[in-house]
Formats: C-alpha cells, sequence, structure tokens
C-alpha cells in the first residue's frame, strides 16, 4: 500500500466535460474562493503592515503606513533575545525530529517485520499510551523534571517528545508492505539485523519517515504547554514561549508585537512556500492514518 | 545414519537460531522505546491519578490521602464548571462552522480547475503558522479601538464591537480563530474524502434524474460520512484540549473576561502551575482523559463499522 497521492480530484471524471463549459457555478466558486482567500490572508497582510509602522502611526487609522519602516524588526531583534529564542527551537525540533525519526521507524520496523513474543501485546501497549492527554501527564513530568534537576535544560524541554506512539503506529503500517523477500535476500547477503532495518527497510518507507518528521518539527516548533512549565529564565525560552511573555510585557505596543510575530510566521511560510505539495501532502496522510 | 542425524540437526539449527537471535535482537531494538513509554507515559498517567486522591501542595513535604475530596472541591468549583460549559460552547459552534466552511470550500475547489493548488495551498497557510505569533495577530485584529475589524464595522455605518473584551462574545471571537487556523486541514480532508467516493454513484444517481442539492444529500453526504465521522471527533478532541490560544488571545486576563474563554487545560494550568494546588490539578485531568478516553471510543467503535458503499 503505497502512500496513496492526494492528489485533487478531476471533476472532468465526474461531469462531463461539456457540461463543466456550461457549469453557471464556476464563475461564482471563483469569486467565493477568492473572497474566501482575501479574509482567510488578511491577519498575515495586517501583520506586516502594522510591523512597517513606526510608533506614531500604529494607532491611527490609516491603513497604510506613510513612512513604513524596518525599525520595529530592528527593535525586536536587539531588544529581546529573539535570535536565541530562534535556536533553542531550532535545536529542540530538530533534535526532537531525528530522534523521533531514528525510533519510531525503528520500533515500526521491528514490529511489522520480526517474530518474537509478546510482539502485539507490546503493540497495544505503546497505542494505549495515545489515549493519555497530555495535559494529564505535565504535573508528573514537573515534579520527575523537579527531582532530576531537568527543570530550565535543554532536555527537560525536549524529553517528552523523544518517541511517538503515534509515529510507530505509522511507521507499522508502511513496514508491514515491505515485501519479506527483499529481507530474506538482505540476510543471505549477510546484513546484521540491525542492517537490514537500517539498509533496506528503512529507504522503502522514506515518504512515511519524511511525513512524520514534517509533522513532529511542526509540532516541537510549536509546543507550548510543557516548555512554558519547564523553562525558567529568558535564554532557555523556545520561540512560542518568548513571544508570548514579550508581547506580553509589551503591553499595547503592538507595531512590536506584530514585528516579532512576522519574525516567528515568516520563516516558517517561506518553508511551506518552497515543500508545499509536500507539507500538505504529508500532514494530510499523517492526519488520515491516526 | 549418524551422518544423516548430524546433517539434519545441521539444517535445524540455523533455523532454530534464527528465530531466536531474531528475538534477541527484537528486544534490544525495543528496550529504549520501552523503557521510555513506561517511564515518560504509563507511569506518569499512573502517577497522576494517585496525586489526584492526594492533597498535593509541592512547596509542602506533607501530601495525605484525602480520597475523592480534590473531585468534591472540582464540582463545587465554580470556574471548573465555567471551564466545562465553555468546552461544550467551543465544540459546538466550532465544529458545525469548520465542517460548514471547510465543506463548502472543498466542493467549491472541485468544480474549479484553474489556481486549485494556489487556492489550496492559500486556505492551508493558518494551519501551518506558528500559534502563539497567529494568536497575537488576531488579538491586535480584535482590538476594540484601532483593530481593523472595528475599522471595517464603522466604515461600514456599523457600531464597533468589545469582541475579546466582551463576556458574551470573547468565546466565539476565540472560536473564530480557531476555526480559521484549522479551516485549511478540514479541507484537504474533505477533498481526499470526496476524491474516494466512487463516481459511478454519481453517475446513477443523474441517470435516475438527481441533481444539485439533491445529488448532495444523498449521495456526497451518506457516503461522506466517514470523513465527517473523522472531522467531527478530529476537531473535538482539538477543542477538548484548547489551550495555547485562548491564554495567547486573552493574555491579561487569562480565560477571561469574567473566565467566558476559560478553557479545561487553561484551567488545569493556572490550578497546577500558578496556585499549586497539584492534586486539584491532576484530579481535572483525569476527568479530561475520561472524557476523551469516552470520544475515542465512541470514533473507534463507528469506525470499525465497514463502510457500505
Amino acid at each position: 500500500m503505497e502512500s496513496r497521492p492526494l492528489a485533487l480530484p478531476s471533476v472532468g471524471a465526474r461531469e462531463g466535460i461539456s457540461r463543466r463549459r456550461h457549469d453557471p457555478w464556476v464563475p461564482l466558486a471563483y469569486l467565493i474562493l477568492t473572497a474566501g482567500g482575501i479574509i482567510v490572508v488578511f491577519p498575515f497582510i495586517w501583520m506586516l503592515i502594522t510591523a512597517m509602522k513606526p510608533l506614531n502611526e500604529v494607532f491611527d487609522l490609516r491603513i497604510l503606513p506613510a513612512h513604513p519602516t524596518l525599525d520595529n524588526y530592528a527593535e525586536v531583534l536587539t531588544r529581546t533575545r529573539f535570535p536565541r529564542w530562534f535556536g533553542n527551537s531550532l535545536l529542540v525540533a530538530v533534535a526532537t525530529t531525528l530522534s523521533v525519526a531514528f525510533f519510531d521507524s525503528l520500533v515500526g520496523y521491528t514490529l511489522a517485520k520480526l517474530r518474537f513474543r509478546g510482539r502485539d501485546l507490546i503493540f497495544v501497549l505503546i497505542l494505549a499510551t495515545l489515549m493519555i492527554p497530555t495535559e494529564m501527564l505535565v504535573i508528573p513530568w514537573y515534579i520527575l523534571s523537579s527531582a532530576r534537576g531537568w527543570i530550565n535544560t535543554y532536555w527537560g524541554i525536549m524529553f517528552p517528545g523523544m518517541i511517538s506512539a503515534f509515529g510507530i503506529f505509522l511507521i507499522r503500517q508502511f513496514m508491514s508492505s515491505v515485501p519479506d523477500e527483499l529481507l530474506d535476500a538482505g540476510r543471505i547477503d549477510g546484513l546484521s539485523e540491525f542492517g537490514l532495518y537500517w539498509r533496506i527497510a528503512l529507504p522503502q518507507v522514506k515518504p512515511a519517515v519524511a511525513a512524520l518528521c514534517i509533522f513532529t518539527f511542526l509540532g516541537n516548533w510549536n509546543a507550548f504547554l510543557w516548555p512554558l512549565i519547564v523553562i525558567q529564565t529568558a535564554n532557555m525560552r523556545t520561540l512560542p514561549v518568548g513571544i508570548a511573555l514579550f508581547s506580553g510585557e509589551a503591553g499595547s505596543s503592538f507595531h512590536l508585537i506584530m514585528a516579532s510575530s512576522a519574525l516567528a510566521i515568516l520563516p516558517v511560510l517561506l518553508v511551506f512556500a518552497l515543500l508545499q505539495r509536500q507539507i500538505i501532502e504529508g500532514i494530510v496522510l499523517t492526519g488520515l492514518k491516526s | 545414519m549418524a551422518t544423516q542425524t548430524t546433517a539434519a540437526a545441521r539444517t535445524a539449527w540455523p533455523q532454530l537460531r534464527l528465530g531466536q537471535r531474531q528475538a534477541l535482537w527484537a528486544y534490544a531494538f525495543l528496550l529504549v522505546p520501552l523503557a521510555f513509554f513506561l517511564a515518560i507515559r504509563i507511569a506518569p498517567a499512573l502517577s497522576s491519578l494517585y496525586i489526584s486522591l492526594h492533597e498535593w501542595n509541592i512547596v509542602s513535604p506533607d501530601k495525605p490521602y484525602v480520597g475523592l475530596k480534590n473531585f468534591g472541591f472540582l464540582l463545587e468549583d465554580p470556574r471548573f464548571g465555567r471551564a466545562a460549559l465553555n468546552t461544550i460552547r467551543y465544540v459546538l459552534v466550532g465544529i458545525p462552522a469548520q465542517i460548514l466552511f471547510g465543506l463548502a470550500i472543498a466542493l467549491l475547489l472541485q468544480r474549479i480547475t484553474r489556481f486549485r493548488g494556489l487556492f489550496r495551498a492559500l486556505y492551508f497557510m493558518p494551519f501551518i503558522t506558528p500559534v502563539v505569533a497567529a494568536a497575537w495577530v488576531w488579538q491586535w485584529m480584535y482590538s476594540q479601538n484601532f483593530g481593523p475589524l472595528n475599522q471595517i464595522l464603522v466604515a461600514l455605518g456599523l457600531p464597533a464591537q468589545q469582541f475579546l473584551r466582551s463576556p458574551g462574545q470573547a468565546l466565539y471571537a476565540v472560536t473564530a480563530m480557531v476555526v480559521w487556523q484549522y479551516l485549511g486541514f478540514q479541507i484537504v480532508i474533505f477533498l481526499a474524502g470526496l476524491e474516494a467516493i466512487p463516481p459511478v454513484y454519481y453517475e446513477a444517481a443523474q441517470v435516475d434524474g438527481a441533481a444539485g442539492w439533491r445529488l448532495f444529500r444523498h449521495v456526497t453526504v451518506p457516503l461522506l460520512n466517514p470523513t465527517l465521522v473523522f472531522s467531527i471527533v478530529y476537531g473535538t478532541i482539538v477543542y477538548l484540549q484548547l489551550f495555547t490560544q485562548v491564554l495567547n488571545m486573552t493574555f491579561l486576563d487569562q480565560g477571561g473576561p469574567l473566565a467566558s474563554t476559560l478553557t479545561v487545560v487553561l484551567y488545569v494550568y493556572q490550578l497546577g502551575f500558578q496556585r499549586f494546588k497539584m492534586g486539584e490539578a491532576a484530579a481535572a485531568t483525569a476527568v479530561l482523559f475520561a472524557v476523551i478516553l469516552v470520544v475515542t471510543l465512541v470514533q473507534m467503535k463507528i469506525f470499525s463499522k465497514p463502510v457500505e458503499y
């Protein structure tokens, strides 16, 4: 079962071409979609406009800035530890994603392809942990972190997300479709069990692992509740925590708040623009499997 | 004779050893992950239930067993009742809105041939946008005196609204942001669902003279049922766990005004980490867990039914 490409359905297959040409709905569809698109994009536009306004123009009612400026960005970058927060988030998200990609694919492979006692029990046990909401775990995690000295450390921020049960479930489904003959051929060639996973099985499920990586990276890049609890100093903040606390202190300086929001949002949108198709299909793929 | 036995043994041995060796490797691969799930998921979940039965102030060394007292506290705390009620309102307002807009736009996207990818990407943008930053942008949008929404209302000759400052409107204002955020996800889910409907059903219905609304009502909706169920369950869990958007949009009066936007998770955060009532907070998470469990089990029950086309 290869990942079914989630291409948009073709209208032509459903209705005759001639019918579609006279479909009175089509112009109306473009109109509504354009109007809806403008509404959806409007908050981004407004953010960028406000971020370019000098302080004395933020609260006047002109839409466009009379004297557009990039000073707000400069002020956010120098007044806060924004670059540090960005780096923290990048470190946490990359490390967690690599860990999830490795362990989830290894466990997915083991549960799909190796034969041993207790396999189904272990799978059900891992799957059952999906039902436990994060909110239920943050109090014990906090107590554990206090006892172990993990408060306000990178490990403290990362440890809850190092392996994902959902990812194991996802990868196991894809691993099941790797042909046994391929693995047997590898065995005959003298590959170790780890070599079979690393050299043969893993390359076969690359699209699924890539989708899992996107999903995990975004999840950790956005994570808020646990980092907010475990981080205690400005230097250790991840981007979401940094922005929330900075914006809370900035009061009504919305030109600075919008500049910091834009600095957080624009890199993500840039990556999205480049990898739009893979990201949407990856997220839908992982979303539907859950 | 003797040589034959050794030959048989020789062929049997590697197989047996292969199986054993494979099992050993399997356990070695699973060692770290299993330790992780036991220590970071299962033990803390049990520990949370344990804490919920104790008076657990993190600064006090004494943590006496108090039975169900923490759950009694929740029953009597009007803020918890408010949070639970709000969560139901978020679900009742947000999910129909999400389905309505998501399905409508998916159906419109199916009709058009040009710019489809562009529209899809446009509507999907909010879903990958960092939530905290987006929440602050929306707070600014709703700003009472200088926000663009009120500027538009005033320009149209309508009275300015209080939005996030009004106990009657704030919950809907937050819901609108969440709907905006998840709209793109809903759209692509519905597009995938619509694509999965075999065209032959439309053709058959058209032969029978069905068109327009009737085609939608009697063919699309029933055959889209699994997607609708998924969308509802996914949305319900999102709203049950709503936290980041509310905290950031109502930052100076978190969950306000007058607790009108308070959610269960925000309640847990305030109780456990601002007032350090860990026992009561753990009890609230146990209630949340029970509700999510029920939703998940209902989902599994519905999904285990085969889809009949």
